[in-house]
C-alpha cells in the first residue's frame, strides 16, 4: 500500500537503448509528492528518453515502473494522462493561432450536450486555474497564444496541466528561452505547484533554477544516474561536478570491464 | 434556419441570481476599456493596425468595385443584374466553403472544381429519363455520396502515405477532369447532357415569392439576434466580458438593413433566388460547425500547429480526413448548382477558370493560405467580390484574356494584404 513516504513516481533499473546507443542504463528515479525534483544532465544524458519512456511514447526495454507504489504499464501519453500525468514540453505545445482558454482546453473541450462548446464554463474554469497561481500578467484569456510573452506562454503551458487533476507534472526546459524576471516568475510557478502537494519534476540545464526551486537533484550522465542529492546539502559544485564526470557504474562499449572511474 | 444554433438552458446560470464575481487578481485591461461604444472601437482599430483586419478588406473591395463598375456600366447597379450576380456567386461560394475549411488546416485542395463536375455530371446521368431515371433526391445524394468518397480518398493519401496535399490533389485535378471527359462523352455523341428534372433544374432556376423572401430575411435578422443575445447573456450571467449592449445593437441594426435591402432589391425584379437559400443554410451550418463544436475547434488547432493538437491527443488524420470529406462534400453540392443553372453538363464542366475562383474566393474572403486562420462566412464575401468581377467584365465585353489578367491581379492583392496583415500580427505577435 501507499503511504506518505511512498514516492508518487518510481523507476527502478530501466533501460532504453536506440540500436546500439544506450539512451538510458538500469536508472533508479524517484519523485514523492509535495516535491520538485530536478533532473539535471548534459546534453545527451538521456533526460528528455527518460520523461517520453516516463509517458510511453518509446517503451522502456527494461526495468518498473511503480506509480503511487503500484506497477504500472503506461503504452501512450493517454494512459499518463488516466494516471495524473502531464508534461509541459520545451517548445509548449500550444496553437499560436487559438486564445489562452481553446489552448488550455485543447483536446479536452467541455460541451453542453456532447456537441456545443461550453466556451463560458471553459473560461470561468481557464481564469480560476491562472488566477489560483497566481498568474497575473495575462491582459485577457481570450488573447490569441501567440501574443504571449515567452513567460506568459509557458505560464499558460504550466496552468494547463495542472487543469486535470493531474498528480505529477514534468516540465521540460521550462526556462530555457526566458528572461531574468519570467524566469523568476515560472519558478514561482514550479514552487506553487509542489506546494499544491503536486510531485514536479523539473527538466534544466540551469543549476541556478535548480538551487532556486528543487528539494532534490538527480543528476544524469551519459544514460546513468551518478547522483541524488538533497539540495540543502549539496552545493552547485557538486553537481557540476557530478554531471561532468560523476562516477559511472557502466561505461558504453565497454560492458565486461565492470566498474571503472571515469 | 438559425435553429442549430446553439440556445444556452442551464438553470444555474440565471442571470437574476447572484453574480459571479470576476475573479480577483486578474489584470483584464482590454475588457474593462471595451466595455463601452468609444473604447470598443479604440480595440478594434487597435487589432486592424495589428493585422486582425477582418472583414474590413473585402468590405472596402467591395465598395471600389460598386464604385467602378457602377460608374462604367448603367446596367451594373440594377436589380436585374444583382440578381444574376446573386445566382452566379452561389455555385462558387458554396464549393468554396470546403476550401475554406481545407486552408484552415494548412493545406489545400485543387480538385474541388473537377469533384464538382463529377458530382453534377453523375446527377445528371443518373436523371436521365428511363435510362436509368432516378427520382432528384436518390440521383443528388448519389452524387454527393461520389463526391465526399473522393474527397475521402485523396485524404487517405495524403494523411496515410504523407504526399503533400498540394500534390495529390493536383493529380485529382486530372483525374477527375478525365472521368467527366469519359462520362460525358460515353453518354452522348456531342458531350452535352441535358438535365430534365424540373426540381433539380428548379434549384438555380426558381425564385421565392416576395413574401416568402421577406421571412426569410426576417429569420436570417431574428436568428442572429437571439443567438447573440443569448451569448451576452450567459456571459454576463457567468460574469464574463460581453460586447457592450451598443456594439451588439449596432451589429444587429446593420445587418437587418443590409438583408432587407438585398431582398427589397431582389424582389423588385424576380425574388430571392432558392440557390442563395440553400447556400445560406451551409453557411450557417458549416459557421456553426467550425466556430462552435470541438470539432471545429479541432480544425483551427490542427491548423495552428498541428503537433501541438497532436499532443493535446486530438486525432490529426482523423481531422485532416473529416475536411477533405467536407470539401468534397460542398464540391459536390456546388457542382449540382452549377449544373442546375446551365441545366446540363458537358465535356467542359469544371474547366476554365472555375478552380481559380473558388480558391480565390476563399483567399480574398480573408482565410488565410498560412492556415488556423479564417471564417466559414469569408467564402460568401469573397465569392461576392469574384462573382462581381466576372460580371461587371462580362457586361463590359472585356476580351478572355483581359479578364483572366484583372482577375489574377485582384487574387495577387487578396494574398498580399494576407501576407502583410500576417506580417503585422508577428511583428506584434499576434496571430
Amino acid at each position: 500500500m501507499a503511504t506518505a513516504d511512498t514516492p508518487l513516481l518510481e523507476l527502478r533499473g530501466v533501460s532504453k537503448a536506440f540500436g546500439a546507443v544506450q539512451a538510458l542504463y538500469r536508472v533508479d528515479f524517484e519523485v514523492r509528492r509535495g516535491e520538485v525534483m530536478a533532473l539535471v544532465g548534459d546534453n545527451g544524458a538521456g533526460k528528455s528518453t527518460l520523461i517520453k519512456s516516463v509517458v510511453g511514447i518509446y517503451p522502456f526495454d527494461e526495468g518498473e515502473v511503480r506509480y503511487d507504489g503500484e506497477h504500472v504499464n503506461i503504452h501512450g501519453p493517454r494512459d499518463a494522462a488516466k494516471l495524473g500525468i502531464e508534461v509541459v514540453y520545451q517548445d509548449l505545445a500550444l496553437a499560436d493561432n487559438l486564445d489562452v482558454v481553446a489552448n488550455m482546453f485543447l483536446g479536452r473541450e467541455r460541451t453542453r450536450g456532447g456537441l456545443v462548446l461550453d466556451e463560458s464554463s471553459m473560461e470561468r474554469s481557464s481564469r480560476e486555474t491562472l488566477d489560483s497561481l497566481s498568474v497575473t500578467t495575462l491582459r485577457s484569456v481570450r488573447q490569441t497564444v501567440a501574443g504571449l510573452s515567452g513567460g506568459q506562454r509557458q505560464a499558460v503551458a504550466v496552468a494547463k496541466s495542472v487543469m486535470w487533476d493531474s498528480r505529477l507534472v514534468i516540465l521540460d526546459e521550462p526556462t530555457a528561452a526566458l528572461g531574468v524576471a519570467q524566469t523568476r516568475q515560472v519558478l514561482d510557478l514550479v514552487r506553487r505547484l509542489a506546494e499544491r502537494d503536486l510531485a514536479v519534476v523539473l527538466i534544466t540545464h540551469n543549476l541556478h533554477d535548480v538551487f532556486e526551486a528543487a528539494d532534490r537533484i538527480t543528476v544524469l550522465r551519459l544514460g546513468q544516474r551518478v547522483a541524488q542529492l538533497e539540495r540543502s546539502q549539496t552545493s552547485q559544485q557538486e553537481v557540476v561536478h557530478a554531471i561532468t564526470a560523476g562516477t559511472l557504474d557502466h561505461v558504453p562499449g565497454m560492458e565486461d570491464v565492470g566498474r571503472v572511474e571515469a | 434556419m438559425t435553429t442549430e444554433r446553439p440556445v444556452d438552458a442551464d438553470p444555474g446560470l440565471d442571470p437574476t441570481a447572484a453574480r459571479v464575481e470576476p475573479v480577483a487578481g486578474q489584470a483584464l485591461a482590454d475588457e474593462v476599456s471595451g466595455a463601452n461604444l468609444s473604447g470598443y472601437a479604440r480595440l478594434w482599430w487597435q487589432g486592424i493596425r495589428a493585422g486582425e483586419l477582418g472583414s474590413l478588406p473585402i468590405i472596402l473591395g467591395i465598395g471600389v468595385i460598386v464604385l467602378v463598375f457602377g460608374f462604367l456600366d448603367d446596367t451594373f447597379l440594377t436589380e436585374r443584374n444583382f440578381t444574376n450576380l446573386l445566382l452566379q456567386m452561389c455555385g462558387i461560394a458554396t464549393i468554396a466553403i470546403g476550401v475554406v475549411f481545407v486552408l484552415l488546416i494548412g493545406e489545400i485542395d485543387l480538385s474541388v472544381a473537377f469533384v464538382s463536375a463529377v458530382g453534377g455530371v453523375v446527377m445528371t446521368l443518373l436523371l436521365r429519363p428511363d435510362d436509368p431515371g432516378w427520382p432528384w433526391w436518390a440521383a443528388i445524394a448519389f452524387a454527393l455520396a461520389c463526391t465526399t468518397a473522393i474527397g475521402f480518398v485523396q485524404a487517405l493519401v495524403i494523411t496515410k502515405a504523407g504526399v503533400p496535399s498540394f500534390v495529390v490533389t493536383l493529380a485529382g485535378l486530372l483525374i477527375w477532369s478525365g472521368v467527366v471527359l469519359i462520362l460525358t462523352t460515353q453518354a452522348s455523341s456531342v458531350g452535352t447532357i441535358r438535365i430534365q428534372d424540373e426540381t433539380v433544374v428548379g434549384i438555380a432556376n426558381d425564385f421565392l415569392s416576395a413574401t416568402a423572401g421577406w421571412v426569410v430575411a426576417g429569420l436570417v435578422v431574428a436568428g442572429y439576434a437571439l443567438v447573440e443575445l443569448q451569448n451576452a447573456r450567459t456571459r454576463r450571467a457567468s460574469g464574463l466580458y460581453a460586447k457592450p449592449v451598443v456594439v451588439m445593437a449596432l451589429q444587429i441594426v446593420g445587418l437587418a438593413a443590409v438583408t432587407f435591402a438585398a431582398v427589397w432589391y431582389v424582389n423588385k425584379d424576380r425574388g430571392v433566388p432558392k440557390v442563395a437559400v440553400i447556400l445560406l443554410v451551409f453557411l450557417v451550418i458549416w459557421s456553426f460547425i467550425a466556430s462552435r463544436t470541438t470539432f471545429g475547434r479541432h480544425v483551427y488547432a490542427v491548423g495552428g500547429s498541428a503537433e501541438a493538437s497532436r499532443r493535446a491527443g486530438i486525432n490529426v488524420d482523423r481531422v485532416r480526413i473529416a475536411v477533405f470529406m467536407i470539401s468534397g462534400f460542398m464540391a459536390g453540392v456546388g457542382g449540382i448548382m452549377l449544373a442546375s443553372r446551365l441545366r446540363s453538363v458537358a465535356t467542359n464542366t469544371g474547366g476554365g477558370n472555375l478552380l481559380l475562383l473558388v480558391i480565390a474566393s476563399a483567399v480574398i474572403g480573408g482565410t488565410s493560405l498560412f492556415g488556423g486562420v479564417g471564417r466559414v462566412v469569408s467564402a460568401l464575401l469573397g465569392a461576392l467580390v469574384i462573382a462581381s468581377i466576372q460580371n461587371g467584365m462580362d457586361l463590359l465585353g472585356l476580351a478572355s484574356g483581359t479578364k483572366f489578367v484583372i482577375t489574377g491581379l485582384v487574387l495577387l492583392a487578396a494574398v498580399l494584404v494576407d501576407a502583410y496583415a500576417k506580417r503585422r500580427r508577428a511583428a506584434r505577435g499576434v496571430l
